[in-house]
């Protein structure tokens, strides 16, 4: 279809579309990956954070490289926004594919807006989804010149977008222009030009025109990034200034940022010959006196497994992020699990006490690589951060940091001690020293930083005296930790018929869930975990005041039919009312999937109560 | 290559040094020597340890910048018997952890110790890498052609036909060079030498130590107890011959170099290649000093908000 044919098909009617006033709205965005859908997902995403609203995204990559059908969705809501949406309002389609395989995300009064250049809508949808057809490819074209054929289309519906949602012309003008700027001149003319032939399209076929209710305003601007960089700059405001990996889908990132960012700070990043590598390198200069980050995905955790037990061992402090991805072996790379808790807390040999943390959101992600820092040389052992890939990937807004108060510099400090004793046994709580060398020690009895099992020196002794009492002092100071940890807030009344329990990325779905089923007069709440190992007291005073506990995790049920935190909790609290509602497709958890899920394993324990009560 | 006095004093201001504890008296054996070594009577590693402390006395550096790192294996146990600070780390990965100390600290002298299991086998990848990014350190690699900790299996330099445990009708596979390994890599100091001549130890060791740039010693350490007589070759009390590299060998050539090292042993003994090449850390200062270019007189905090502001 021609631009003229579908302008004659849709006569502007003579007044202009109301504008009904919305506080969220769900848009999902499908086509190919190389056809700019990730930059135009982030212009709406920068946008919300501009204009004092919540975003969240989440999207999906083609495992293949050089591209393929991918999505990108983003909600944005004037108030709180917890999760990406299960099902869209608004499906802007590219292709005929991204059309048929897409539109049954749709809500029942959803809009598809397509590319009638490329997509045949289908009699039995137009019936049941609003369908609004502009010829994207060729008006494009018409707009921006010839040769540019599939270059532009996202500015393009950014434009039709931003005429269809009433948003901030000038903002948007703006981000575009910062986003091309420093590219050649007619990139950002012809990107201006597309955006505005978008905006200029008439689109009164649309029945109606929506606008947002203004967002709350913040003390401070929002900042927009994804939780992969959200941890990067977390890292560098904790004052890090070293950093060693080898590139993994979906930490790779994180690891580029750093190589490009550290040295504007003094500081230097190793792209290492494997994950082995960057692990143990990450260690020597955590022993050489800064604290060092490395991070991985997947199989580089257990490659680090070895040299993580010699962090422990030897007490040396270091950061391990694990972007955690789908399966076992080379398993999901580019889809999302919650499978890798059990190796965190316990991969390597022997007994290795250590600290596993785990973002809830993008903010967090930023506030954890800070505290994993600080945990890190507070403790001297080795704090692992659990993100994953729906977090790693995922947009959200929210607002800057005070960065004036919270970054901080860790100079390396070798003043001179009079004498010392890196396993020192009478450290209270078993908390020692690390001392770097260049640390004149004046009694000239020098320290040996071991794997081996030691004595107070670190000398090596293998003595059943000394394995306990070390054993016990790298277990003692995770023992302490745990007793300074705040007890997690219950989300909604402290007691009830159930309680849901989470970890990581699913926190927003799961109070999304949790309002839901209040509204329908369910007497549930949540409870979110960030710190895993060691775990917050107070917990089974929590666990106990309810009835039913379902452990949210996007993990297998397991040979005993418990997820991986479901199994922590039940080993170290007895409590045989702990259940698990796990999946394994490699997605994020819908919230429909936890309130459904949820509500099933309710109807199914009421009816067992009460033939149990016959 | 020279050091621009922006990153010399960056590099300084890095560290909070406070003022070397007054009047300090010359450094002693007795001050370096600490638990006595495990190895077994007439193992060639005490004389690798002894010659090392001499060239500490000799040199004067500063003890609290001595450090000593190791892998595992008998004479990976090096860093107990040196008064000094030191790590013993895990098989094979020394030198990912040398690396991160040398680049967190260029102020102090790494001195890595390994053996060649540890080194070549297990940790073969490692030493690749770190030659060819030339971190400043010392590696002496005490080579006993054989696993002397887990008592008598092939090691990556074993001859082929040496009975080991492993190998229990004779050595199959084709030993490593580690000279020609450490060249292929991109070393900058790759040397030779053996426990029974400690006087040219101690020239080698005096060399890697002034040398500015990832430095390799192979030093023949023979291991009494599973390969006795290894090395008798290059002996000449045992009738052997220490055949040192010709007068007139160019230690730039890497063609040269090859073709020494390509000798059947003994073969020859001292440095077979020495070149100045950037090290890494002074790569990654020249990195540094231009990403702080247009940042300067900012603090951290303000170098993230600049950051910060492009993703508002
Ligand atoms: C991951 C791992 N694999 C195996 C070992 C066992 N191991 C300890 S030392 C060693 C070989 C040491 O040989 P070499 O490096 O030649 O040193 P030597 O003892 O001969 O001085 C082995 C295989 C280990 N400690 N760690
Ligand atoms: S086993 Fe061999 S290498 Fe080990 S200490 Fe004894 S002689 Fe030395």
């Amino acid at each position: 279809m021609s631009a003229e044919t579908e302008q004659a098909a849709n006569p502007a009617p003579a007044a202009p579309s109301q504008r009904v006033d919305i506080s969220q709205a769900v848009i999902r965005i499908a086509g190919n990956s190389q056809d700019g859908i990730q930059a135009l997902g982030g212009f709406l995403a920068r946008l919300a954070g501009r204009t004092e609203k919540e975003v969240m995204t989440f999207m999906t990559i083609p495992s293949t490289i050089s591209g393929g059908p991918s999505i990108f969705q983003v909600r944005i809501g004037s108030g709180e926004v917890l999760s990406a949406g299960d099902e869209a309002d608004l499906l802007l389609a590219f292709y005929q594919h991204s059309y048929e395989n897409h539109i049954h995300f749709l809500k029942a009064d959803g809009m598809v807006l397509y590319d009638s250049d490329n997509v045949e809508p289908k009699p039995e949808w137009t019936a049941r989804w609003r369908h609004v057809g502009v010829p994207i490819s060729t008006l494009t074209v018409e707009a921006i010149g010839g040769t540019a054929k599939d270059k532009g289309k996202n500015i393009y519906a950014l434009g039709l977008l931003a005429r269809l949602y009433d948003l901030d012309v000038p903002r948007l003008e703006e981000l575009i222009t910062e986003r091309f700027t420093g590219k050649d001149p007619t990139v950002l003319t012809n990107a201006l030009t597309a955006f505005h032939a978008g905006y200029g399209y008439s689109l009164d076929k649309a029945r109606e025109l929506y606008r947002f209710q203004p967002g709350t305003p913040h003390r401070r601007p929002q900042v927009v990034m994804n939780g992969n960089e959200a941890l990067a700059y977390g890292f560098l405001a904790a004052g890090v200034r070293f950093g060693a990996a080898y590139p993994i889908t979906p930490w790779s990132d994180t690891m580029e940022l750093l190589r490009r960012e550290l040295p504007k700070y003094g500081g230097i990043f190793v792209q290492c010959e494997d994950e082995i590598a960057s692990m143990c390198m990450a260690l020597g200069a955590g022993y050489a006196g800064r604290v060092a980050v490395t991070g991985t995905s997947g199989p580089g955790l257990s490659l680090k497994s070895e040299a993580i037990g010699w962090g422990v061992m030897a007490e040396v402090p270091v950061v391990v992020v694990d972007v955690q991805r789908g399966g076992p072996s080379t398993g999901l790379p580019t889809q999302v699990e919650q499978s890798d808790l059990h190796i965190a807390c316990f991969g390597t040999h022997g007994d290795a006490p250590r600290i596993v943390l785990a973002p809830a959101n993008v903010e967090d992600c930023f506030y954890t690589a800070i505290e994993a820092v600080n945990l890190a040389r507070k403790y001297n052992t080795v704090v692992t951060v659990l993100s994953d890939q729906a977090i790693a990937t995922r947009i959200e807004a929210f607002e800057e940091p005070d960065l004036e108060k919270i970054c901080q510099e860790l100079p390396i400090d070798l003043t001179p001690v009079p004498e010392h004793k890196p396993y020192d046994l009478n450290a209270p709580d078993g908390i020692s020293r690390h001392i770097p060398p260049g640390t004149p020690v004046l009694n000239g009895k020098y320290p040996v930083a071991a794997g081996l099992e030691h004595d107070e020196m670190g000398h090596p002794s293998g003595s059943p005296k000394y394995h306990m009492a070390m054993t016990a002092k790298r277990r003692k100071k995770i023992q302490a930790l745990a007793a300074t940890l705040p007890t997690p807030e219950v989300y909604g009344p402290p007691e009830g018929e159930l309680l849901l329990v989470g970890w990581g990325s699913t926190q927003g779905p799961i109070r999304e869930a949790v309002d839901i089923a209040r509204a329908h007069g369910e007497i549930i709440s949540a409870l979110h975990l960030r710190y895993l190992n060691p775990l917050p007291p107070g917990l089974p005073e929590i666990l106990t005041r309810f009835r039913h506990v379902l452990v949210v995790e996007m993990n297998d049920e397991g040979i005993y039919g418990f997820g991986q935190l479901a199994m922590l909790l039940r080993a170290r609290y007895c409590l045989s009312h702990i259940q698990g509602l796990n999946k394994t497709d490699g997605l994020t958890f819908k919230v429909r999937e936890i309130y459904e899920g949820a509500m099933a394993r309710l109807a199914q324990w009421r009816a067992e109560a009460k033939t149990g009560a016959a | 290559m020279s050091e621009s006095p922006t990153v010399a004093q960056e590099k300084m201001a890095a560290f909070a040094v406070t003022p070397a504890p007054q009047g300090r008296k010359p450094l002693t054996k007795k001050d370096l020597v600490a638990d006595h070594p495990t190895w077994c009577p007439g193992c060639g590693d005490f004389s690798v340890l002894a010659i090392f402390l001499k060239l500490l006395e000799k040199r004067q550096l500063e003890h609290e910048k001595i450090t000593t790192i190791s892998g595992i294996g008998c004479s990976s146990r090096f860093p107990y018997f040196v008064q000094a600070h030191g790590a013993h780390f895990i098989h094979g990965r020394t030198l990912p952890f040398a690396t991160g100390v040398a680049l967190t600290r260029p102020d102090l002298h790494v001195f890595v110790f390994s053996g060649d299991g540890d080194a070549l086998s297990i940790g073969g990848n490692h030493f690749t890498h770190t030659a060819r990014k030339n971190v400043k350190m010392t590696m002496v690699v005490m080579d006993n052609q054989v696993y002397g900790l887990t008592k008598k299996q092939t090691s990556p330099t074993s001859p082929i036909g040496y009975r080991s445990k492993t190998d229990v009708t004779g050595v199959v596979d084709r030993p490593i060079n580690p000279l020609k390994q450490a060249l292929a890599a991109g070393a900058t100091f790759v040397a030779r030498t053996t426990h029974t001549n400690p006087n040219h130890m101690l020239q080698m060791m005096e060399a890697a130590l002034d040398h500015q740039g990832f430095s390799f010693i192979q030093c023949l350490s023979e291991c009494v107890e599973f390969y006795e007589g290894a090395f008798d070759a290059s002996n000449p009390r045992k009738g052997g011959m220490f055949r040192t590299v010709p007068a007139d060998h160019d230690v730039t050539s890497e063609v040269a170099a090859y073709q020494l090292a390509d000798e059947p042993f003994p073969g020859y003994f001292g440095i077979f290649y020495q070149v100045r090449r950037p090290t890494k850390w002074e790569v990654e200062q020249r990195l540094i000093e231009q990403a702080r270019k247009p940042l300067a007189g900012l603090a951290s905090w303000q170098i993230l908000q600049k950051s910060f502001a492009k993703m508002r």
